[in-house]
């Protein structure tokens, strides 16, 4: 066996020149670099702009200095104007969503650590992966000139409802130049993801090192590969969608704008177009991307818990087997976000129970991470308190999720904080967490350095609160009413709760600042952080086998062999509380 | 299709794929360089198919998408007028079934090692490729000249997004045997793999099913 080990086969060395060892790069883990940095600005961008709207929603009239030479129109001396309100809000939330979410968990980490784990050189096809990243940087960069045309970012929400998306400047500032080009953003990020998860889907079926067998996979893999046909199936009904859309806007069609519409007191000249057709393929898309958002974090943060609990996980077929019907139940329920869009109460019902059917696989997990916690001697260190953090956020927003998916409950929820409440405790945030997991966790093999400990967990805390603070009391904002996509909140129903609003937004305040601590703690490790060994946390997994950081090629033209599933700790009888999954060493082989 | 496929490199046994996959044949990514030092990097050419065949997968939601967008559009609303589809659209899917049958000859020809029967039925396939395209546009110029334009109706609408997105992806199969005519020199003397063409003759043969689909679906649906 150890001749196997030891047979190389050609070595691909690392390119010499700057533009192709760190730009157009066709290395996997540089790739994987450039897309976590790609999220890392978005992710500060969006910050920010959150930050804008909570200071508009309870400061109205204060004026932030430089707005005003941001946009002269949308904020005139500093003063967030309503509409512009809205442009934050619509770019807030693309930017978080797909620039954010669904670029870090799997084109950043999927790409450096997915050929890692499984014992491949690189992904697939280098090119294409190449190809992906730069295409979704030239979504993110159409994305970013929105800010910079006259009437700044449009206001159409990251939903882009027609017909107001489509019926272009009638609708509001944005909503001429600035919507044309959201679409053509997100069309062009479709095009993006879907040439990435091609590349993700074939590695992981195709490229495993030898003994690699499915149900040996580390579960991030797993939650890898199922996020890759996600993708690939969704963004592409996101891409027919945004095409039509265009069209409309663009084109003279009306695929989504009805007849007799009258906008701004502008008579709009089309007809017979079906606005609910758009909700259909935004939503076929929507619930889909919120798992590609949600499933990679479900993935490390089971990693991350057996390995820092020193036990296998709890259930682990039970867990590959809850995240697939998570995926497929996944293209079952975009109806649960149009129970108000006057459908059939059947059809409304029939989402209703397979929303909640989805609930079944979504406890399963949470059990089995209980189950992995429960009796272990843990170890604190910062990843394991992120992965912990994304289980709490994970139940709390996962509960809310079951009043919003049955229709009578919703249609009062529907478009108020209770919603927002909802998924940014689930998507936003726990998706965050997984992010944080990961980087905290990955770091070491990365850079080659810790990341400080103290100043992780000083992060940790502090978002862990602050974002209780922040989301909690939406929920019962959403229940007093409060809706949401308001710019102002000065009706009299509304007033009584601005102190709420106010806490809320001190809350956030102090929870963005916190991130500085974590940006702080991202750069000042890099340089001086202290020297990582090849295994500092004692984990099982293939990357663990290499140094910090792996060489250009990743094993050094040698071919792991694994006898081992991914989980092996504590195993009675082995030498050490961990088992590499390349070790030959025979305990539990035939576990 | 995939299943008549014949390459030099022998792809590692399923279930225990990897590292010793790689190494031999000829055609990898980096080739031809740019990238620099990637000449090393093989993976087996069954990879490559496999991307395509999940590729198709994507292609096949793109095109479910307009589908139940059409029936949606169609059945909510009164607008609906049918469009007679221009007669050109038979020979074009003629020319169209006629490149796949050229391409199957091309490949036959290249398993037999035949240089002249490779190259002949590689270039005819090509021009019936453009010709089909060419064929296309001869049908929107006549829509047009008969005033149906693109937002004349949403039957109209959709036709003019069906084809030109089916010709689009055409277009990008025209480039992929462009590819292959630019290496078939070397692929006939067995210098580099195969792969690039039968992974493009999976993608072509597709865009021929899917052209039936939607002429199909533009005859008899709308
Ligand atoms: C137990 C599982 C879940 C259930 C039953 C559920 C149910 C729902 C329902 C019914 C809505 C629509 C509310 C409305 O607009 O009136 C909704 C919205 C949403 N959910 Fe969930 N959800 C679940 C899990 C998740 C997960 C795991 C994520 C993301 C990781 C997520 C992300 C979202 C997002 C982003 C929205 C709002 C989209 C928008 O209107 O802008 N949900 N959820
Ligand atoms: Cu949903």
């Amino acid at each position: 066996m150890a001749e196997m080990q030891a047979e190389i086969v050609h070595r691909h060395e690392a390119p010499k020149a700057f533009i192709w060892k760190y730009i157009f790069s066709l290395d996997h883990k540089v790739i994987g670099i450039q897309y976590y940095l790609l999220a890392l600005f978005s992710v500060f961008v969006g910050l920010t702009l959150s930050i804008l709207m909570r200071i508009h929603l309870v400061w109205p009239q204060a004026s932030i200095p430089l707005l005003d030479k941001v946009s002269p129109l949308g904020a005139p001396g500093g003063v967030i104007s309503p509409e512009y309100y809205l442009s934050l809000l619509t770019l807030h939330g693309t930017i978080m969503v797909f620039f954010v979410l669904t670029t870090a968990p799997q084109g950043g980490f999927g790409n450096y650590f997915l050929p890692l784990q499984i014992g491949a050189e690189d992904m697939a096809f280098p090119r294409l992966n190449m190809l992906s990243f730069w295409t979704t940087f030239a979504g993110l960069a159409v994305l970013m000139a929105t800010f910079f045309i006259h009437d700044g970012p449009p206001i159409g929400g990251w939903t882009s409802y027609p017909p107001l998306s489509a019926v272009g400047g009638a609708a509001g500032p944005g909503m001429a130049v600035g919507e044309t080009l959201w679409v053509v953003s997100i069309a062009i990020f479709c095009v993006a993801s879907m040439l990435g998860a091609i590349n993700f889907i074939a590695t992981t079926l195709d490229l495993r090192a030898r003994g690699l067998s499915l149900m040996k996979l580390p579960l991030t893999c797993w939650a890898w590969f199922l996020t890759a046909i996600l993708g690939l199936l969704s963004f592409a009904v996101l891409l027919a969608a945004g095409v039509l859309l265009l069209l409309d806007r663009t084109g003279g069609t009306s695929f989504f704008i009805p007849g007799g519409l009258l906008v701004s007191d502008k008579p709009i000249l089309h007809s017979g177009g079906s606005p609910l057709l758009w909700q259909h393929l935004f939503w076929f898309f929507g619930h889909p991307e919120v798992y590609i958002a949600i499933l990679p974090g479900m993935g490390v943060t089971s990693h991350v818990l057996s390995t820092f609990a020193r036990k296998p996980i709890f259930g682990y077929r039970a867990m590959v087997y809850a995240m697939s019907a998570i995926g497929v139940l996944g293209f079952c329920v975009w109806g649960h976000h149009m129970f108000v869009s006057g459908m059939s109460p059947y059809s409304a019902f029939a989402f209703s129970v397979l929303t909640m059917a989805i609930a079944i696989p979504s406890a399963i997990k949470t059990f089995n991470w209980i189950g992995t916690l429960l009796g272990a001697k843990i170890r604190f260190s910062t990843p394991m308190l992120f992965s912990i953090g994304f289980v709490s956020l994970f139940v709390t927003g996962g509960l809310s999720g079951i009043f919003l998916g049955q229709p009578p409950l919703d249609i009062y929820f529907h478009d108020t904080y209770f919603v927002l409440a909802h998924f940014h405790m689930i998507m936003g945030v726990a998706s965050i967490f997984g992010i944080f997991t990961a980087t905290y966790f990955w770091f070491p093999k990365m850079f080659g350095r810790m990341m400080n400990e103290t100043l992780g967990k000083i992060h940790f805390w502090i978002t862990f609160v602050g974002v209780y603070a922040i989301f909690m009391p939406m929920h019962y904002l959403g229940l007093e009413g409060n809706p949401r996509r308001y710019a102002e909140f000065i009706d009299n129903f509304l007033l009584p709760l601005m102190s709420v609003h106010r806490f809320i937004s001190i809350a956030a305040f102090i929870t963005g600042a916190a991130q500085l601590i974590f940006l702080f703690n991202l750069i000042w490790s890099l340089f001086k952080g202290k020297k990582a060994t090849e295994n500092p946390w004692e984990a099982t997994t293939l990357e663990w086998t290499v140094p910090s950081p792996p060489p250009f090629d990743n094993f050094a033209g040698k071919h792991p062999v694994i006898y081992h599933g991914a989980y092996e700790f504590s195993v009675p009888g082995a030498e050490k509380d961990y088992i590499m999954q390349n070790s030959p060493e025979e305990v539990a082989a035939d576990h | 299709m995939a299943s008549t496929v014949l390459t030099p490199t022998k792809p590692a046994k399923a279930g225990k794929p990897g590292g010793s996959g790689r190494g031999s044949g000829g055609f990898g990514p980096g080739g031809s360089g740019g990238g620099g030092g990637w000449e090393g990097y093989r993976v087996p050419s069954r990879t490559y198919r496999l991307g395509m065949w999940f590729g198709l997968g994507g292609i096949v939601m793109l095109f479910a998408a307009f589908t139940s967008a059409m029936v949606v559009r169609r059945g909510m609303s009164f607008d609906w007028a049918s469009i007679a589809v221009p007669r050109i659209l038979w020979l074009n899917t003629g020319v169209l079934l006629a490149s796949s049958l050229t391409l199957e000859l091309s490949r036959r020809a290249l398993a037999r090692r035949s240089a002249t029967q490779f190259n002949r039925w590689l270039y005819a396939t090509l021009v019936l490729g453009l010709a089909f395209l060419g064929g296309q546009l001869v049908a929107w110029r006549e829509l047009a000249s008969r005033g149906v334009y693109l937002a004349t109706n949403p039957s109209s609408s959709f036709f003019y997004v069906l084809t030109a997105a089916h010709g689009l992806h055409l277009a990008g199969g025209i480039i992929a045997l462009g590819y292959v005519v630019f290496r078939a020199g070397s692929m006939v003397r067995g210098l580099t793999r195969r792969t690039p063409l039968d992974v493009a003759a999976i993608y072509w043969h597709f865009m021929d099913g899917l052209w039936i689909y939607i002429f199909f679906l533009l005859t008899r649906w709308s």
